[in-house]
Order: C-alpha cells, then sequence, then structure tokens
C-alpha cells in the first residue's frame, strides 16, 4: 500500500467526520439536553442557554421527583442484568467447551437451535409470556425478567464462546499434563487464562442486551418492583401535565449509559485481541 | 533416565480400527530412537502413548523396567516436545521453561528454579529472550523454548513429535545438529517422531520403520539402508528413492525394463525358481559409463538408454528414465506407491549420476551398474531376497559401539567443562 494522496486524504476525512458526526450527534444532544431547564427545552438551541443540573436532581437526590421511580428501576436493571449475564456465562461456557472439545451426537442440533431461538422475533412470545407469567407468578417479579433475558443471552453467548474455544490449541492442555500438571491444574493454569478474554468479552456483550432490553421490561412488569430503567423511563412525569420530562428522560439516560462505558472501559485490558498468538505457530 | 520397553502394544480406536498393532520395542537406556513412516502410520499415536496422552488398548508399556500403562502423563516423568511447541502463551520464556519445575510444588527453591532457567537458556541461547512472551518469538526460538521446557527437568526420557516439521529448510539443518547435540550431551533416552526420513536416518541411533500401524523393521540407519528387510523398507529409506522394476528371470539371466543381464551367484541364489521378481536398484548404483575408469566400468554392465529429464544439482544430476513395468507386479508395486505417500504417476526409474556428466534432457546414452548390488524382493510377500543377516547384524553392532563411544566421548567432555566451571 502506498500513501495515500492529497486527494484521498480529503476524502478519508470528509467520511470519517459524516461517520463520527452521524454516530455522535445525538449523545452530544442527549448530553446537552440533559443539562437545560424544563423551561429551555423547546428555545431551539443546542446548547443550554443556562447550564443546570436540575435534571439529575430530579432523577437522583431524595427529594426529586422522579427518585423514586429511576433509583429503583436502576435497582432492578443492575441487579437483573448481572445475574442474567452471570448465569448465561456460566451455562454458556460449560456448554461451549463441550461443543468445542467433545464430538457428541446433537451438537449440530443444539447449535442450531441456539441460532434459531436467537432470531426468533422477541416480540412474538412476549404476549403468550405475559399470560403464563401471571398464571404462574412470575409476572412483575426479577425471576420473571431474568428467563426470558437468557433465552436472549444465552444463544449468542454459546455461539460466540464455541468460536472462541475452537482456537485454543488443546495441545496446550496436554504440554501441561506432560509438564507434571494435573487435569484441574492444565485447565486452570493453561487453559483458562487463554480463555478468560473470550469469556469477558462475552459477558459483556450478554450483559449489554439484557441492559437494553425495552419489550420485555415493559410487557412483563407492572410496579417498581422489577421494572427496569428503559420501561421506567416512558412513566416520567412532567413537573405539570405541560411539562415535557424530557430533561429528566435525557439525564437518565445518561445515568444508564454510565456503566456500559465503565464497564468497557475496564474490560479492555481483558479483551486483548491476538492472545492467543506465539501459542502454537500461527 | 530410563529404558523404555514397548511390549506388544495395540491401540484400537471406537470404531475397531487398530491404529497402532502388536508393535515391541525395547529402547535402551540413553538411546535414540526414530520412529519413521509416511503419514497414517501410527507412529504418532505411538509416541502418544508412551507418554500418556493416548489410552493402551493392550500390551505393555514399562518405563525403567516398571509398567505404566494405567499412570497419568504427570507421572510418567517424560518430557515432550509437540509439533507446533504448545507454549503458553499468557508466560513469558522464562516462565515456559519454569512451569514445570514450578507444578512440582515446594520441590525446588526460587533459587534453584532460577538457576535452571538460566542454565537452560544459555544451552539453547535464549538468554536474551527470558522476558518476552511467545508470540513475539521467530519460529526457532520457539522450538528452543519448547526444548527448554524439556531438558530443564531432569525426566526420564525425552519425547519429540516432529519438532521440526515447522520450521524452514536451513533452521531444520540447524537445529537438528543442535538436537543430536543436546541429546549426546546429556544422554537421555529420545524417542523422536517424524516422517522426514534426513531427520531419521541423521539423529537416530536405531530407526524404526512403521507402516499402518505395523512395526517393520529396526535397525541402524546404515542397516536400513543396505539390508532392508521388505519393500516397504527399502522404498522408504533413501532419497531419491529405491527403484523398483520387474525382473523376469530365465536360467541365470534376468531381464530388466533396460535390458538383460548375467545373474551373479549370490543373486541367482537368493532368487531360486522364481521366475518373475521385482529388483530394487538405488539412484547411486548407477553411473554415466563415459565418465568412469575402464577397469571398474569392467566389473559393472552397460546399456543403452534414452534420458526422459534431468535435475542438476551441483553435488550430482539426477536422470530419469521411463520404462513399461510388467502386469504381473504392476498392482504390488502401485500398492506399494500408496503406501509410500506416492501418487503413481508414471513408472521411471532415476540415477544418479557425477554431477560433470554432460546427459541432459532426450540424450541417449549409456549407463553402468553393478548387477551385484541389486536387491531381489519376492514379488507377492516384498520380502527382501537377498538380505544377509550376518551383516545386518554386523553394522547394527558396529553402530552400537561407535554410539556408546560417542556417548561417552560427549559425557567426558561435558564433565571436564564443568570441573573448569567449577560447579
Amino acid at each position: 500500500m502506498g500513501s495515500l494522496t492529497a486527494r484521498q486524504k480529503v476524502g478519508w476525512a470528509v467520511i470519517t467526520g459524516a461517520v463520527l458526526v452521524y454516530a455522535l450527534f445525538p449523545v452530544a444532544s442527549v448530553i446537552a439536553t440533559s443539562f437545560k431547564l424544563p423551561s429551555q427545552l423547546d428555545t431551539g438551541t443546542f446548547l443550554p442557554q443556562d447550564w443546570t443540573v436540575e435534571n439529575y436532581e430530579a432523577i437522583l437526590s431524595p427529594d426529586g421527583a422522579a427518585q423514586d421511580l429511576f433509583l429503583s428501576a436502576l435497582r432492578n436493571s443492575i441487579g437483573i442484568s448481572l445475574i442474567a449475564t452471570a448465569v448465561a456465562v456460566v451455562l454458556a461456557t460449560l456448554a461451549a467447551y463441550a461443543i468445542a472439545r467433545l464430538d457428541f451426537p446433537g451438537k449440530r442440533v443444539i447449535l442450531t437451535t441456539a441460532l434459531g431461538v436467537s432470531i426468533f422475533p422477541v416480540i412474538s412470545i412476549v404476549t403468550p409470556l405475559f399470560n403464563i407469567w401471571r398464571t404462574i407468578g412470575l409476572y412483575d417479579t426479577w425471576l420473571g425478567l431474568i428467563i426470558p433475558y437468557l433465552s436472549l443471552t444465552l444463544p449468542i453467548s454459546i455461539w460466540t464462546l464455541a468460536a472462541f474455544f475452537r482456537q485454543i490449541p488443546w495441545e496446550l492442555e496436554q504440554a501441561a499434563q506432560v509438564d507434571g500438571a494435573t487435569s484441574w491444574q492444565a485447565f486452570r493454569k493453561a487453559i483458562v487464562p487463554l480463555a478468560a478474554p473470550g469469556v469477558f468479552t462475552t459477558a459483556l456483550i450478554a450483559f449489554f442486551i439484557a441492559w437494553n432490553d425495552f419489550v420485555y421490561g415493559i410487557s412483563l412488569t407492572s410496579t417498581s418492583a422489577a421494572r427496569p430503567v428503559p420501561a421506567a423511563l416512558a412513566f416520567f412525569t412532567g413537573a405539570s401535565q405541560f411539562e415535557e420530562p424530557t430533561g429528566a428522560i435525557s439525564a437518565a439516560a445518561v445515568v444508564v449509559t454510565v456503566p456500559v462505558v465503565v464497564l468497557v472501559l475496564l474490560f479492555q485490558r481483558q479483551i486483548v485481541a491476538g492472545l492467543t498468538q506465539g501459542a502454537v505457530k500461527g | 533416565m530410563a529404558s523404555i520397553t514397548l511390549n506388544n502394544l495395540v491401540k484400537k480406536y471406537g470404531d475397531g480400527f487398530p491404529a497402532v498393532n502388536g508393535v515391541s520395542l525395547d529402547i535402551a537406556d540413553g538411546e535414540f530412537v526414530i520412529l519413521v513412516g509416511p503419514s497414517g502410520c501410527g507412529k504418532s499415536t505411538l509416541l502418544r502413548m508412551i507418554v500418556g496422552l493416548e489410552d493402551i488398548t493392550d500390551g505393555d508399556l514399562q518405563i525403567g523396567g516398571a509398567r505404566v500403562n494405567e499412570k497419568a502423563p504427570k507421572d510418567r516423568n517424560l518430557a515432550m516436545v509437540f509439533q507446533n511447541y504448545a507454549l503458553y502463551p499468557h508466560l513469558t520464556v522464562a516462565e515456559n521453561i519454569a512451569f514445570p519445575l514450578r507444578l512440582a510444588k515446594g520441590k525446588f527453591s526460587e533459587d534453584e528454579i532460577q538457576r535452571k532457567i538460566r542454565r537452560a537458556a544459555e544451552t539453547l541461547e535464549l538468554t536474551d529472550h527470558l522476558d518476552r512472551k511467545p508470540g513475539n518469538l521467530s519460529g526457532g526460538q520457539r522450538q528452543r523454548v519448547a526444548m527448554g521446557r524439556a531438558i530443564v527437568r531432569e525426566a526420564d526420557a525425552f519425547l519429540f513429535d516432529e519438532p521440526l516439521s515447522n520450521l524452514d529448510a536451513k533452521l531444520r539443518g540447524q537445529m537438528r545438529t543442535e538436537i543430536a547435540r543436546m541429546q549426546r550431551r546429556l544422554g537421555t533416552t529420545t524417542v523422536y517422531v517424524t516422517h522426514d526420513q534426513t531427520e531419521a536416518m541423521t539423529l537416530g541411533d536405531r530407526v524404526a520403520v512403521l507402516r499402518k500401524g505395523e512395526l517393520q523393521q529396526v535397525a541402524s540407519p546404515r542397516a536400513l539402508y543396505e539390508q532392508p528387510v521388505n519393500l516397504f523398507v527399502a522404498g522408504f529409506i533413501g532419497s531419491p528413492p529405491m527403484n523398483f522394476m520387474p525382473g523376469e528371470v530365465d536360467g541365470d539371466r534376468i531381464t530388466l525394463p533396460f535390458g538383460s543381464f548375467p545373474m551373479p551367484e549370490g543373486i541367482a541364489a537368493a532368487v531360486g525358481d522364481r521366475r518373475l521378481v521385482i529388483v530394487g536398484l538405488r539412484p547411486e548404483f548407477f553411473e554415466d559409463a563415459s565418465l568412469m575408469e575402464e577397469s571398474k566400468r569392467a566389473r559393472g554392465e552397460t546399456f543403452g538408454t534414452t534420458i526422459d529429464v534431468t535435475e542438476w544439482l551441483g553435488s550430482e544430476l539426477y536422470a530419469y528414465v521411463p520404462f513399461e513395468t510388467h502386469p504381473d507386479v504392476a498392482a504390488k508395486l502401485e500398492e506399494l506407491d500408496r503406501d509410500l505417500d506416492g501418487e503413481g504417476m508414471r513408472s521411471q526409474f532415476v540415477v544418479a549420476v557425477d554431477s560433470a556428466s554432460r546427459v541432459r534432457d532426450g540424450d541417449d546414452t549409456t549407463l553402468w551398474f553393478d548387477p551385484a548390488r541389486m536387491l531381489v524382493f519376492d514379488p507377492e510377500t516384498g520380502v527382501n531376497l537377498t538380505r544377509d543377516d550376518e551383516v545386518a547384524a554386523r553394522i547394527d553392532v558396529e553402530n552400537d559401539e561407535d554410539r556408546k563411544a560417542s556417548l561417552a566421548r560427549s559425557q567426558e567432555r561435558e564433565k571436564a567443562k564443568a570441573a573448569s566451571r567449577g560447579d
């Protein structure tokens, strides 16, 4: 590849700029809106005329208008998403390990079923689920959301992890055994360090799926007992019926984005690509 | 250090296919034994049975006189170098080498471990790379790290599974001599699997040739080359391979595709009353008649032929001569070719003549060969009829004496070096 000509450079810069604006403008807009006074929401300017944290107070401070609604929803979201992620990753790790390492009848069936489940439209099963959940008492409970979230997170976790495990050279495990390790030591010292990045990545993806869900969240809950943040945002109200809660919703959106950003920053180090390079001849 | 004894080892997979079928082999303490054969002959399976990564279906495996069939790999105290090195990518070179030492909890102090790492690194010239990760090393360096991990723990035996097959030709040659030097110095029993016959011939004290899970012959490289037991061994050992052609016997004359020649006495005795045999002639048994002195020329036979293709290699010249094979041996030769991973392209024989020869593609020329050197095989069983057991045994005895002498010399030097270093 030769170096780019001036024209090509300009072209790429324009394309990059356009993509960045397209991707980041909504985020910037939400952040800007979250700092606006409720009375200045429709002034038509991008940046707030008077910067204020009133919206954040409304959802976070003890005497805020939407504080009850938001904090309980945040608690629900974090709890439900974490549990769903943990269960999905543990189950998917075991399943993917078996799929990658063993040759057993029905292996393809499991993978195909997982794929089938993941492409099943959520909206088509939400109504029957609503009826069943109400009958057996899972409606408006954490478990009532964790189970459907597993149906979303498990298939993708199994697929990602199976693909990842297939790349791990199993000779490492054998080499460790010859070097004097027990089966468990070989797994823990040779395989786990290599599998960890894949498991973290999968956990992250699973968490985001659960965290971002709206359809199940709004359909299978009715009170703050289990309602997650994306659903709770729809129940925000303004100070009066003539006032839109846009500012508070924006502030809540910013707050729920923070954990996601933090997670990515935390796990970034773990998701180091090419960690397996050099184990065997590449 | 220990001897390894394989007694009638059998490995059957779930479908009943015997990957290894009744292999018996005594590997003496300090001996370097090569397992060689074409792909799918069971040599790697056999090695993995010795190290414990494959279950043994039947037979006995003894290491140092004790039966180890049921022992886990970790309890067999063997060190193995894998074909793809199997280095731990998350550990530095030093920690890779230290891995087996750290697993033996409490056996070595940290000081000892560091000293052993340094010692191994010096031997293998890895000192500058100890803090690097395997991913940043070249193929040859990775290979040396894998060897470092093997030598650091003073195992009873080293097992190599095609360790050089991932290296390029030049490096392969260097590492080959490195492995030979290391084995002589340490005097550790070594089993080495390869499909490369240069490695087999140069490294091994003894070479075991396998075919379809069965042991064909175990002998010193020279005995294998000069006194093969059957067609398979004769065809497998040697590069370019031995030429096989039909030989029709008529009284005391034998008709080969390129002419009819009187049979020397020894050959005639071996042939007996057979009418048709398979004749084996190594490429170097031939010579360009025009380059030979008259006296030597008279000891053999000459024949005229048309050269198809030549390959000039600097040190010698290969000339290919197509021939018509006999229908009665065609099937046997084709089967042999398949067993040797051949493509069964065309029947031709190759002669290796002096590189000064002016023979070129399409030339009509006169070649010379010595009929007394030809090997004769039974066309049905493939058994080598001209094999002389006494000569073969003598070669092996000589080889064993040479091996012991060079091992002793190497150990002596090592001791002297250690004494001068003062440890």
